[in-house]
């Protein structure tokens, strides 16, 4: 299929390099292990393979016919057509990473397109050409401020607040790395969940503070004051951001902070049960030699013509190899350009307004919802558009119960952070009704007469 | 002609409109005047102007579907169009990954299906997909070795050995996991040297790192000798998968003695680089090394019965190295991967192998005449030329990578590995046809004619593009990276 050769041109190239037959060219593999048995079904086509992926997927709820309440990091948002129609052109998704500037344009300027956009959304001076995920981004953050120290401060303080995966992420990448210590001040309330509570932790040795906003419980706090405790010891302040979220809320470059990461999977990119997703990566222009990952630098060609290209290269680990700032080689770059034809459809406007339908819809679902016998709003702070519900029963239930329904609830709080009860996470963004809000409550109504306890 | 193309900002309007969202069906909240944002400095553009400006962006790119990619280690195969279609199937891209696991069997069976793919293909036991990308799995499997030695007591064994002909994220990755590399030299066939290898292997030896065939396109003649050697000294020997596409059904690392390696899906199995990702990555080992595996990997929770089919979901292996990424790992790009394997079969994956073989020797041997050959045996899935011509002293691997442009060929891998000095690393893959091939070779034996005969054209190559040259030196100095 994916193989042009004919039976003649075979044999007229094994005849060119002198050998009679394809084995021959592996007689440098110990006999002993070549030619192995793959105990694999054989090869399907393209048909067959259609009507297997189709029978898998049915085993699926999609989300198409459901609606979603699950937030918790991923988030279901309205796709505009335009941006599949453009990243599924050949010369964008079937293009290799832009080392060769001169056949290359699209995908450089597209990414500096896209650093600039992260740059303005999040009130910062400097982007890179993006990270994996917002997990990732998070612990590049933290090997940044390794460096930036020279690994001489040992400790990153991190907010309660933050996504639990970019806190076990940042753990694997940085915990114990020549004495790094990752430490995570337990909260048993939300509003403990503060940044007065982490301002009486940092000290000379602090390396990195590490906040989220809107956080993982959806709390939206102003972080002016905790970067002015940090930069008086000296330290750096990394904030993680919901892209959605920056439509509305103070940046992150106004409250002072040094480095924004987050997620970028909102910014039209398909939830994809999971990935790939994408790295926001954010700095002040002084730290941007410190910052891991490529970066799209403008120039002229020697025709005079403006133009793009990687640079500072020398910070990346095929020129540094052991002395790299870290190991990274790809970004995310087709989700990097995804994000930039998301936010120039949107423009000014449109992000507000998605936005502020996400700050609204979340506000009633929270008010109705606040209304059920038995349901409670834990959030005491303005939040975003996710919210922690004490619930009358185990989330597990509850969640069965909609599922029956046709209906994804919030995400089960109740197993990591058991300090809450039985609490859920919900979130609403613009994909919801009020009709679907109004059908929730029915539903957890019903749950409550029906319950299982 | 001018071929810049202004960018968003430039071509913003105030007041222009590209999208808009139904008017709200809830009553508005407010939010604190205090937590809002001043200015949203976003740019204002029409549908259509997003659509023409990004349609144009694509036109300056070279691409896959444009021609050939000869870049080594880089393996710029087709990506076949169905995968593409499969990953967009609505019940696979609308799913959320925290979704009931009742609600998503069929993404989790997929998951599960793939660690079984890959662990037939590399003979290992265990498989975990959750890398986002080959460097994290690199990262993954050698703090995974790292692990291992910690639980056996041996903290002094602090040194990764590294082959002078590896990747630069393999030494990168050593060094995030608390590792000091030490480089092993190439001897004259293009293996590992083993006298250099015998000299450091001791007692504060961790393990190697071995792309195997390795960077000079080359299978180790003596790996199975090799990897006897670091495992005789206490050291535990990693594989890096960059270069699977030639073993695929031709020998299984783990049969090999390796004891952890990484795949890159979007090398070996066709799924596509999207100007420089997202990829994705994954790793199998040996049982001795499973319960390091990063997590979470998926797997059987209950056991089919006669009417119920099993119930699929994921467990975190008991002494796992963590998480490497948020949730389940890039499943849209695994879902391609699983479409392609599928597709291919047994005999696929290995005829995947021995045409990428086919073509890498058919190129250097009608290559060989024109370009000096410093490692001259059979290649595997690509090989490396070194241009130094004694009649043209002035003209270096970057001009005849520039000069393929004029010629419309995207340029093999140039200055890598870094033990040939004016190193061109050609792979063309299994997908490119005899004629293409052809095509290839008399671009590159124009371009030797040219080097002695008029050195200009190669200097000032390439004119036939969009673009020229560009000057590097000043997108450093004067770092403008964001507008």
């Amino acid at each position: 299929m994916f193989i042009p050769h004919t039976d003649a041109d075979r044999e007229s190239m094994l005849a060119a390099i002198g050998k009679k037959d394809l084995n021959e060219l592996f007689d440098v593999v110990p006999e002993k292990y070549r030619f192995p048995k793959l105990n694999l079904q054989p090869g399907l086509t393209e048909p067959e393979v259609t009507f297997l992926l189709d029978e898998i997927s049915s085993a699926n709820l999609s989300l198409d016919h459901t609606a979603c309440f699950t937030g918790a990091g991923a988030y279901h948002h309205y796709i505009p057509a335009a941006i599949d129609n453009l990243i599924s052109r050949g010369d964008f998704y079937t293009a290799y990473t832009p080392y060769q500037p001169e056949i290359s344009q699209g995908t450089l300027q597209a990414v500096y397109e896209y650093q600039s956009l992260m740059a303005r959304l999040t009130g910062m001076e400097a982007a890179n050409a993006s990270h994996y995920d917002g997990a990732t981004a998070c612990a590049e953050a933290g090997v940044l401020a390794y460096h930036q120290y020279h690994g001489k401060r040992k400790k990153i303080l991190v907010s309660a607040g933050l996504h639990p995966h970019y806190l076990l992420t940042l753990k694997t990448y940085l915990q114990d790395f020549d004495g790094m210590q990752i430490e995570c001040p337990k909260a048993t309330s939300l509003d403990e969940i503060s940044p007065e509570k982490l301002e009486e932790k940092i000290d000379m040795d602090t390396a990195l503070v590490l906040v989220q906003y809107p956080d993982f419980f959806g709390q939206i706090q102003d972080f002016s004051e905790l970067a002015k405790a940090v930069h008086e010891k000296g330290a750096l302040l990394c904030v993680c951001i919901n892209p959605i979220a920056l439509g509305l809320l103070k940046t992150p470059g106004e409250m002072g902070a040094d480095i924004v990461v987050g997620e970028g999977q909102p910014l039209g990119i398909p939830l994809s049960y999971g990935g790939p997703y994408l790295g926001i990566f954010t700095t002040r222009k002084e730290l941007i030699r410190k910052v891991s990952g490529r970066i799209v630098g403008e120039t002229v060609d020697n025709r005079g013509q403006r133009a793009y290209v990687l640079t500072l290269t020398a910070r990346e680990q095929h020129i540094r190899r052991e002395k790299a700032t870290s190991n990274i080689c790809s970004n995310q770059s087709l989700n990097a350009l995804t994000a930039a034809i998301y936010l120039s459809l949107l423009g000014r406007d449109g992000l507000r307004a998605v936005a502020k339908l996400c700050y609204d819809k979340a506000h009633y679902a929270a008010k109705e919802i606040s209304k059920i016998h038995g349901y409670r709003i834990l959030n005491q702070r303005p939040f975003f558009h996710e919210f922690v519900v004490s619930c009358p029963q185990p989330p597990s239930d509850i969640n069965q119960h909609l599922l029956d329904h046709g209906m994804i609830g919030g995400y089960d709080l109740s197993e990591e952070y058991p300090m809450l009860g039985n609490a859920m996470l919900i979130a609403v963004t613009e994909m919801i009704n009020k009709e679907d809000i109004d059908d929730l409550c029915e539903m957890l109504k019903e749950g409550e007469h029906h319950g299982r306890h | 002609m001018d071929a810049t193309e202004k960018t968003i900002f430039e071509l913003s309007a105030t007041g222009r409109k590209g999208f808009r969202f139904p008017s709200s069906d809830v009553p508005s909240s407010d939010l604190p005047e205090s937590l809002q944002r001043k200015d949203l400095p976003l740019p204002e553009l029409s549908e259509v102007d997003v659509v023409r400006h990004y349609t144009r962006l694509s036109r300056l790119n070279y691409s896959l579907d444009n021609g050939m990619y000869p870049l080594g280690s880089c393996t710029m195969k087709y990506n076949p169009k169905i995968c593409e279609k499969a990953a967009r199937i609505s019940a696979f891209a609308n799913l959320h990954p925290l979704q009931p696991i009742e609600s998503v069997q069929g993404a989790v069976l997929i998951l599960y299906e793939m660690q079984i793919i890959l662990q037939e293909i590399s003979g290992f036991p265990a498989c975990s997909l959750t890398p986002a990308a080959g460097a994290q799995g690199e990262f993954g499997g050698v703090k995974m070795i790292a692990a291992s030695l910690r639980d056996r007591g041996e903290t002094q064994r602090k040194i990764m050995l590294i082959p002078d002909s590896a990747h630069g994220t393999n030494p990168a990755s050593s060094v995030m996991s608390g590792f000091e590399c030490l480089a092993v030299r190439t001897d004259e066939r293009g293996n590992i040297d083993l006298n250099d290898l015998t000299s450091k292997c001791n007692e504060r030896l961790a393990g190697i790192m071995i792309t195997n065939p390795n960077t000079l396109g080359l299978f180790d003649e003596n790996i199975v000798e090799v990897i006897r050697i670091v495992h005789q000294a206490g050291g535990l020997v990693y594989g890096d998968g960059a270069n699977m596409n030639a073993l695929l059904g031709i020998v299984k690392p783990a049969e090999l003695g390796f004891d952890v390696m990484h795949f890159n899906l979007h090398k070996t199995f066709a799924t596509p680089h999207g100007g420089g990702g997202p990829g994705a990555g994954a790793i199998c080992c040996t049982e001795q090394l499973k319960a390091y595996l990063p997590g979470p990997i998926a797997d059987i929770l209950e056991e089919a019965t006669e009417e119920v089919p099993p119930l699929y979901g994921y467990r975190m292996p008991e002494k796992s190295i963590g998480m490497l990424r948020s949730f389940w790992g890039h499943f849209g790009i695994i879902v391609r991967a699983y479409c392609y394997c599928m597709m291919l079969g047994a005999e696929g994956l290995r005829r995947v192998a021995e045409y990428a073989t086919l073509n890498a020797n058919y190129l250097m041997e009608a290559l060989k005449q024109d370009y000096p050959l410093p490692y001259d045996r059979t290649c595997m899935h690509e090989f490396v030329l070194d241009v130094k011509w004694p009649d043209a002293p002035g003209i270096r691997a970057l001009d005849v990578a520039k000069r393929l442009m004029d010629y419309k060929f995207h340029p093999p891998t140039n200055y890598f590995p870094l033990i040939v000095h004016e190193a061109l690393m050609i792979e063309p893959t299994e997908t490119e046809s005899k004629e293409t091939l052809d095509d290839f070779i008399k671009a590159m034996k124009t371009i030797a004619r040219e080097a002695r005969e008029n050195p200009e054209l190669l200097h000032q190559a390439p004119t036939e593009t969009p673009f020229g040259r560009m000057d590097e030196v000043k997108a450093a100095r004067d770092l403008k990276i964001a507008e």
